[in-house]
């Protein structure tokens, strides 16, 4: 569908909320406003938010008000599998944490995972859609194709992974690489993290190539055209037209999979289960294993306000650069 | 010169040829592990844990009919009153919020829309433990009702966004007029943005219907048995040893399918919801 956006500068997503029209409330007209027509625009102003406050004030409650009290809990000694009432304990918890290894390795596979798997993800993403967009037999086929892994529950898909496709016995893989003499290979337990990867990537691949390619369709080909016209191959064509104009759908895509990627539970719960060892337990992972396999409230709860100051840190930069890409901005 | 015409035609045939038959090949390799799914469903059980794996066979419906006969239903319904009770409540609270945030919007609305996005990112490490702590306090634990309401917060955010990405689409001139005829809030909402808005309404259904049908983290937490969910049968086949495998494959199939099919046949509505609204 051809946008007016795509015309023009087309170094940024479309902008569902750029509005260059103001529906906010009529400009506050001159000095000859009189003063009921003040504080009846200020009562308006009040209620505007009515609408806006049952979601709200849900909002609040059910993430706010929690983690003040994770926030509080952190600060007590607290299992629930031990009699007794919590004790306060000041620091302690996070002193635990702050010396614990399995927190530093958990924090390393949680960067090493979202990392891999955002990268290759966003690559071969990149790499599908630029393949979808030319002239083949069948696109919109191979599209629906492409989505199967994306939608598919990704508690059964790393199952059939893990079952069907890479048991050293019964998998298809081992079967397919017998004859170069690698059939009998324990892919989950002898290259844990490489499978939850494999997994991931299969999983988040589909999704960059549908926002890539959405992107690509909404390239305007006139541009293409004059490219051609002038003279620029079509690597050129590629490096300097196509590759700067997709650059926000990239951009946008790898900031999404990144905040998905990095909770990632289900592979590893139904596949490695942490190990072997603590090679795939991520922050997700250890936080399930110190909330509902040990049940130490007070632990978890710490483990909670570290997890928050971190994402706070990554997050604040990735929601900027989100609402950049969608030009949120002030309105009246 | 028309010689040339042609030449370059028939090279341009080539590669069409040659590039379809690499995207064929690519799109077979991602969508491989979903059809092996869906053929090992249709297999015995010793063909399905067969070497060389069994490629030709005639399809039986015996393992789904084993699946269904057993346990499964509760636990699909279970997922169904959850993914639906969520969405609904997603639509409820996030249509007035979105139109507090685009048709009329309030004075902060840029911080607010900040404030709810900011929250689906918030790890749910943030909340668990007190949460987990009031559902079992509350003897909500193991019920469908707490999964209703942790899907809720999970989807509101991304619900409000796009619902207000939506809404900004609607011409000016039809709020206008109906101001003029002097329609409040509701009339607005019923006569003019309900019924416009159902492409939209039927994206932000279909991106909260996916997130909800496919959570995992707080259905293995929170339910145990009256309210487990879809993921939490197929928990059940963790250990399978080669034993069970086309009645893993059909439960995984029987899982899968409602968000494939609905994300299969809304393409256009996924990909909007996907790009959170960017995209036509």
């Amino acid at each position: 569908m051809p946008t007016p956006w795509a015309r023009t500068t087309g170094s940024r997503l479309p902008a569902t909320s750029t509005e260059t029209t103001v529906r906010a409330s009529p400009p506050a007209g001159g000095g000859g406003r009189t003063r009921s027509a003040a504080s009846a625009s200020a009562w308006d102003g009040r209620l505007r938010w009515l609408p806006l406050l049952p979601a709200l004030i849900y909002v609040v409650l059910v993430t706010q008000v929690p983690f003040l009290l994770t926030i509080y809990y952190s600060l007590f000694n607290w299992n629930l599998l031990r009699p007794g009432n919590p004790e306060f304990a000041g620091a302690q918890n996070y002193l635990t944490v702050a010396t614990d290894p399995s927190i530093r390795t958990a924090l390393f596979n949680t960067v090493l995972l979202t990392v891999l798997a955002v990268g290759i993800s966003v690559v071969l993403g990149v790499a599908i859609a630029l393949l979808l967009n030319k002239e083949i037999f069948g696109k919109g086929v191979l599209r629906t194709l492409m989505i199967g892994p994306f939608l598919v529950m990704p508690v059964a898909g790393a199952l059939i992974w893990k079952d069907t496709l890479l048991n050293p016995i019964f998998g298809l893989v081992g079967w397919l690489l017998s004859p170069i003499g690698l059939g009998r290979v324990d892919w989950v337990s002898q290259f844990p993290m490489a499978t939850i990867v494999t997994i991931e990537v299969w999983r988040w691949t589909p999704f960059m190539m549908l926002i890539v390619l959405a992107g690509l369709q909404s390239q305007n080909l006139e541009v293409l055209e004059a490219a051609g016209v002038d003279g620029a191959n079509a690597l050129q064509t590629l490096r300097y037209i196509t590759l700067p104009f997709i650059r926000p759908f990239v951009e946008l895509g790898a900031l999404l999979g990144s905040l998905f990627i990095v909770q990632t539970f289900d592979s590893i719960f139904m596949t490695t289960q942490g190990g072997p060892g603590e090679a795939t337990t991520n922050l997700p992972f250890l936080l399930y294993l110190v909330a509902f396999q040990g049940f130490d409230i007070g632990k978890a709860s710490a483990i909670g306000v570290i997890a928050v100051i971190l994402t706070m840190i990554v997050a604040t930069f990735a929601l900027r650069t989100l609402f950049t890409i969608f030009h949120v901005e002030a309105r009246r | 010169m028309s010689r040339a015409v042609t030449v370059a035609k028939a090279g341009q045939g080539r590669s069409k040829v040659g590039w379809s038959a690499l995207a064929w090949l690519v799109a077979f390799v991602f969508f491989f592990p979903v059809l092996w799914m869906m053929l090992e469903a249709l297999k015995t059980e010793s063909q399905a844990a067969s070497i060389p794996p069994t490629i030709f066979f005639v399809p039986t419906l015996t393992e789904f009919q084993e699946v269904l006969s057993r346990d499964f239903p509760p636990f699909f319904i279970n997922s169904a009153v959850a993914t639906i009770g969520s969405t609904l409540l997603v639509i409820v609270l996030g249509l007035p919020a979105a139109y507090a945030l685009s048709i009329r919007p309030v004075a902060q609305a840029r911080d607010v829309l900040f404030f709810f996005i900011s929250t689906r990112f918030l790890p749910f490490a943030a909340s668990l433990v007190p949460l987990y702590l009031l559902a079992r306090d509350l003897q909500l634990l193991d019920n469908v009702f707490a999964l209703i309401l942790i899907y809720t917060t999970i989807n509101l955010p991304l619900g409000v966004w796009l619902l207000r990405s939506f809404l900004l689409e609607l011409p000016n001139e039809l709020f206008e007029a109906a101001r003029v005829d002097g329609a409040g809030f509701w009339r607005e909402l019923t006569s003019i943005v309900l019924p416009l808005i159902t492409p939209g309404l039927a994206a932000t259904c279909l991106i909260c219907l996916i997130f909800a049908w496919n959570e995992f983290f707080y259905a293995v937490n929170f339910t145990s048995s009256v309210a487990a969910t879809t993921p939490i049968f197929l928990v059940g086949f963790i250990s399978g040893r080669g034993l069970f495998y086309a009645k893993l494959a059909a439960a995984a199939t029987l899982a899968s399918l409602p968000v494939l099919l609905a994300g299969w046949f809304a393409q256009k509505q996924l990909i909007r919801g996907l790009t959170m609204g960017a995209v036509k």
